[in-house]
């Protein structure tokens, strides 16, 4: 009876590794854990890519559920991603930009040329806000919420899949937390 | 004669050779480099950049990637480092930033525990294996069978 364990322990063995190397194939190694989720956008001072005498801060993400969208003139995916952001903002979404490691006339023509999806775009030069965020690749799609809090992070294209099956409910329940707290607020 | 010409033309050919190689010396010059007025800021700062991990190219640690991420983090490591931080404080920074994943050195945590102490969990069942495999052979060839076990008996007896 003993003995009979041996036989069957390899078959088991391998089962589990089987299941194992099956789930490790729809795993993407390259995509991290933000560390940033739920902590505060940290401080910045930067310009407009739009004008470089307009400082922005961290204040203007205050207010409003919105994304933040990491892209560069040089990343390919983002412009992938681009006619996407443009339907997404047509359907009324507040998208702001953080213009990531560029140059601000390619990326301002770029705008022009491909149209523009967001409120309004932070320059990140140097990529130092990048770094303090935790951005390691473009395009990168984080949601802030009213608070100024980062609640999610999608990197890569967002596609209408990624759209409708992660980011749009993780933005409908944070927009819902809004108007409840603001309903206490005013109460 | 004919052996003279050789000659010349052999030593020709090694000075061409030795001149070409001469020509890609430059090429070895373009490394970054960051210089510190102490050397234990810079001794520190080489072993930092072997600890920590580029999460754009991963599996290379900071000093063999030449992403351009990696430089910004060179680069905001260096000026920690300058300003006075240790080690472990530029190590928090980034952690802080980018996760568990830029340190090749994971804290201990409960979600890391495996990663510490799989490895070692996983030796000692090898070993308790083993021994229980040999202890049970050992037992299994005395006492299986009556004969033997007999002859045994005998052997040892005959010894006194």
């Amino acid at each position: 009876m003993k003995k009979q364990i041996y036989y069957v322990l390899p078959l088991l063995i391998f089962i589990a590794m089987g299941a194992l190397f099956w789930k490790a194939l729809s795993h993407d190694p390259s995509l991290l854990p933000s560390a940033r989720i739920g902590k505060a956008v940290p401080e910045f001072e930067l310009t407009r890519l739009s004008d470089v005498s307009q400082a922005i801060g961290r204040e203007a993400l205050l207010g409003e559920v919105s994304l933040l969208n990491v892209w560069a003139t040089w990343c390919p995916s983002c412009r992938v991603e681009h006619p996407m952001l443009l339907k997404l903002a047509q359907q009324g979404v507040l998208i702001r930009g953080l213009n990531y490691k560029d140059e601000r006339s390619a990326a301002q023509s770029y705008l022009r040329n491909h149209g523009d999806p967001y409120e309004w775009v932070i320059y990140d030069e140097k990529g130092s806000l990048g770094l303090d965020l935790g951005v390691y690749g473009a395009p990168e799609t984080y949601v802030i919420d009213h608070l100024g809090f980062v609640r999610f992070r999608h990197v890569g294209v967002v596609s209408s899949e990624v759209w409708l099956g992660t980011i749009k409910p993780v933005v409908d329940q944070l927009k819902q937390q809004a108007l409840e707290s603001q309903a206490v607020e005013s109460s | 004669m004919r052996d003279f010409i050789s000659t010349v033309g052999r030593s020709a050919v090694a000075a061409a050779f030795l001149f070409f190689l001469s020509l890609s010396l430059p090429s070895y010059g373009a490394i970054d480099v960051y210089t510190f007025d102490d050397e234990e800021k810079s001794e520190r700062f080489a072993e930092l950049m072997n600890e920590l991990r580029c999460p754009k190219c991963q599996n290379q640690n900071l000093t063999d990637s030449n992403a351009g991420l990696a430089k910004d983090l060179k680069d905001r490591a260096y000026e920690l480092i300058l300003e006075g931080q240790s080690n472990d404080e530029v190590v928090d920074y980034l952690v802080e930033r980018y996760g568990d994943f830029i340190t090749y050195r994971p804290p201990l945590r409960l979600g890391t525990g495996l990663l510490w102490f799989g490895p070692l969990v996983l030796f000692v069942l090898v070993v308790l294996g083993f021994v229980i495999r040999r202890r049970g052979e050992g037992v299994t060839l005395l006492v299986d069978d009556e004969l033997d076990r007999q002859r045994l008996k005998e052997i040892l007896d005959d010894d006194h």
